[in-house]
């Protein structure tokens, strides 16, 4: 808020939302919790405290989207940053100390940096996420706890460190249990009995009996490739070689363990703090530099460098074990196989999108729009065989469309028909073949189909839904054969 | 004309198609059934790995040439996969198996703009484990068909263009221009409708002589018709009064 406003920097001010029809506050600058002001208390008492106090607003949401973004923004500390609602940041430190000279260094550097934000932090590290919490919030000795030494560290704090519901810390109060030591070595019976499972398992936690698991900001890739870059990158060829570099080796690791991936995002990291992405999918599983570098290639246009891309990374969210052969079901011409169809699928579905792509199987429907059914995938085989013993029009019009008909009563085919205006008149004709409604499906007149070549020796298929017998039928138009 | 004199002719024949690129090295043959209309083609063989262009105006026509297309494209499909791309699509695969192709074999691409529907044709021409290419579009310009020719010429793989009413009959690279149009099928005196029977009009060929012929698709192949000696029976017009 500071950062934004920067006319407040020394001004004692408060954040106050609504709650049960008063304003509560729900933050306060050091300078007016130097005056006894507080958070939960309410405003009106706070003014009366402090007349000029500055309250701003506390917009909803707006706490977790800060902390998310500085949990964004502690990435570059360590992969491992999950949000520790409502106002802290765990991160996962195993292995990155080393990198800024040893874990001193490593936290002053955090809090140097994010004070120069504005920001009020404090910082601890731990074996366990328990320890570091308590030590972080309440502890006053040394923020770097040394491994093992979590139960030394937790003796002198309040028991408020242990993570613990309000209700069960007042009654620690009540029994004047005001620091952890005074209670850690009863017996686990009694606490318990007393206080419940959680404190139990609080101090497990905190001890590292526990196992604690952290939800990361972002979810860590099985198949993750990294690529910083020296100086700044602005052009596409640039972008290529480094997007190259990371399909090799990403493909190498899928070869090796036998994957292929599904789907792949190529991320830049710009100077600016700004992340494009380009993503792709595969129809197949794939581990193919060739043709997956093809399919990024045409999006590369869509990232736009501004300054300059430092990072590259590339994950493979979805992956696959590559299935040893599929080709059997197509038996390819020589030379060609499955892989190859595949990729090409995978080029029109990258460029035109997906729906674009189609391939039918047999569906056990006589009713004709619905015998064909859209196979989920270039692999799958058909159920049952396709019929060959009914006459079907080698185009059908999505919908039936009306004509006008001289015809026989009751049910010869026609004599005549007219469609879009022009007259037919009927030479040849085959049928009726009744096609019933699928009761379980749909309600509705059944249709009788007759085959008709007219006097030009074009074929249609003819339908009349319904009887005569029920009233005065309509007839359709609804495909042309070969 | 003396013997050595069309031995020259014919050796220099085989050297013009080679320049053309359509004499192929392969053994790969398209039995069409059709002797009669084989010898129209250059090296009396249907051209593979080159693009075919079919122009319809009228739905019935359209049909009629997806249906001959499909004779065609059941041949060569036994050795792969087909791809049809197409804007309007209006075939039903289920009739496929008529021409003796599994449906499920052939992969559909429906698209909306003519630009993707080249696009998409040009890519799958481009990929030689794709048996035949199949597109429907309705305008195809020189410069067009002329990149199609050449994607076909890498990759050997055999296309055929249908344009449903085109506005104009441009000239256009590919190697040969047909027209199918519907025939009065014969049932042989039985009641009902006959095989499938089609005029088949090639129109353009390169290097070979263009003709038509009459043609049916009984027993999952091709057959010729001899053309009947066709008796224009007009209608006398009724006189007034």
């Amino acid at each position: 808020m500071v950062r934004r406003k920067p006319e407040l920097k020394d001004v004692p001010f408060v954040m106050a939302a609504p709650e049960r029809g008063r304003m509560v506050i729900k933050a306060a600058t050091p300078l007016a919790q130097a005056k006894g002001i507080d958070v939960e208390m309410v405003v009106a008492d706070c003014r009366a405290i402090m007349p000029e106090l500055q309250v701003l607003d506390d917009k909803p949401g707006i706490a977790e989207k800060l902390l998310n973004g500085l949990a964004e923004w502690c990435l570059r500390y360590t992969p491992v940053v999950a949000v520790d609602l409502p106002n802290g940041l765990i991160l996962d430190v195993s292995g990155c100390t080393h990198l800024w000279g040893g874990e001193r260094p490593y936290l002053k550097d955090i809090i140097a940096k994010l004070t120069a934000f504005g920001y009020d932090v404090r910082v601890a590290i731990a074996d366990t996420i328990g320890a570091a919490w308590g030590v972080c919030r309440y502890g006053t000795i040394s923020p770097i706890v040394a491994p093992g030494k979590q139960s030394d560290a937790l003796l002198q704090l309040p028991p408020a460190a242990l993570r613990l519901d309000p209700a069960i810390l007042e009654r620690l109060d009540k029994l004047g249990l005001y620091e952890v030591q005074s209670f850690i070595d009863m017996p686990r019976k009694a606490l318990r009995r007393r206080f419940g499972d959680t404190i139990l398992s609080r101090l497990d936690m905190a001890l590292g009996l526990e196992h604690e698991v952290i939800q990361p900001i972002q979810p860590i890739e099985p198949y993750h490739e990294r690529l910083p870059s020296l100086e700044p990158i602005r052009t596409a060829k640039g972008i290529e070689i480094a997007l190259k570099q990371l399909l090799e080796k990403l493909c190498q690791r899928l070869i090796e363990e036998e994957k292929g991936l599904r789907k792949c995002v190529f991320k830049c990291y710009r100077i600016d703090g700004i992340v494009q992405q380009i993503a792709i999918g595969t129809n197949r599983p794939s581990q193919n530099v060739v043709h997956l570098f093809k399919l990024f290639e045409l999006k590369i246009a869509t990232i736009a460098p501004a300054l300059g891309i430092e990072v590259f990374t590339l994950d493979a969210p979805v992956t696959e074990d590559v299935a040893a052969m599929q080709d059997t079901l197509w038996n390819f011409k020589e030379g060609g196989n499955g892989t190859a169809v595949g990729e090409l699928l995978d080029r029109i579905a990258g460029k035109l999108g997906v729906d674009a792509i189609h391939r039918y199987l047999p569906d056990e429907h006589y009713w004709p729009e619905r015998s064909v059914k859209v196979a989920a995938s270039l692999t799958e085989k058909a159920q049952t065989s396709w019929r060959a013993d009914l006459t079907r029009p080698i185009h059908l019009l999505p919908k039936p469309e009306t004509i006008e008909v001289t015809v026989p009563m009751p049910d010869y085919p026609p004599m005549l028909f007219i469609y879009k205006g022009v007259l037919h008149t009927v030479q040849k004709a085959d049928g009726p073949e009744r096609i019933e409604q699928e009761w379980w499906l749909q309600h509705g007149l059944y249709r009788d189909y007759y085959c008709i070549e007219d006097d030009n020796g074009a074929r249609y298929w003819l339908f009349r839904a319904g009887s005569y017998e029920q009233g005065d039928p309509q007839w359709f138009i609804h495909g042309f054969f070969a | 004309m003396s013997s050595p004199k069309q031995d020259i002719i014919l050796q220099l024949q085989k050297e013009v198609l080679s320049m053309q690129r359509l004499k192929k090295g392969s053994a790969q043959n398209l039995n069409t059934g059709l002797w009669e209309v084989e010898q129209a083609f250059p090296d009396h063989t249907f051209p593979l790995g080159a693009v075919h262009e079919f122009i319809s105006n009228a739905s019935e026509d359209a049909a009629a040439t997806n249906g001959f297309m499909m004779g065609l494209t059941g041949q060569l499909i036994k050795k792969g996969t087909a791809i049809w791309v197409s804007s309007k699509r209006t075939i039903f695969p289920p009739a496929l198996s008529l021409f003796g192709i599994d449906p499920e074999r052939i992969i559909f691409v429906d698209l909306w703009r003519q630009k993707e529907v080249l696009w998409a044709i040009e890519e799958a021409l481009k990929c030689d484990a794709i048996a035949a290419v199949i597109g429907e579009l309705s305008e195809l310009s020189f410069t067009e068909s002329r990149r199609l020719q050449l994607a076909v010429e890498q990759s050997r793989v055999t296309g055929f263009i249908h344009r449903y009413s085109p506005r104009i009959e441009n000239v256009t690279a590919c190697v040969s221009r047909w027209k199918i149009k519907p025939l009065a099928s014969n049932a042989n005196g039985l009641p009902g409708m006959g095989f499938p029977r089609w005029n088949v009009q090639l129109q353009k060929v390169r290097n070979g002589k263009p003709g038509e012929w009459q043609v049916e698709w009984s027993g999952g192949q091709f057959r010729y018709i001899a053309r009947p000696v066709i008796s224009i029976t007009e209608t006398p017009k009724r006189k007034a009064g």
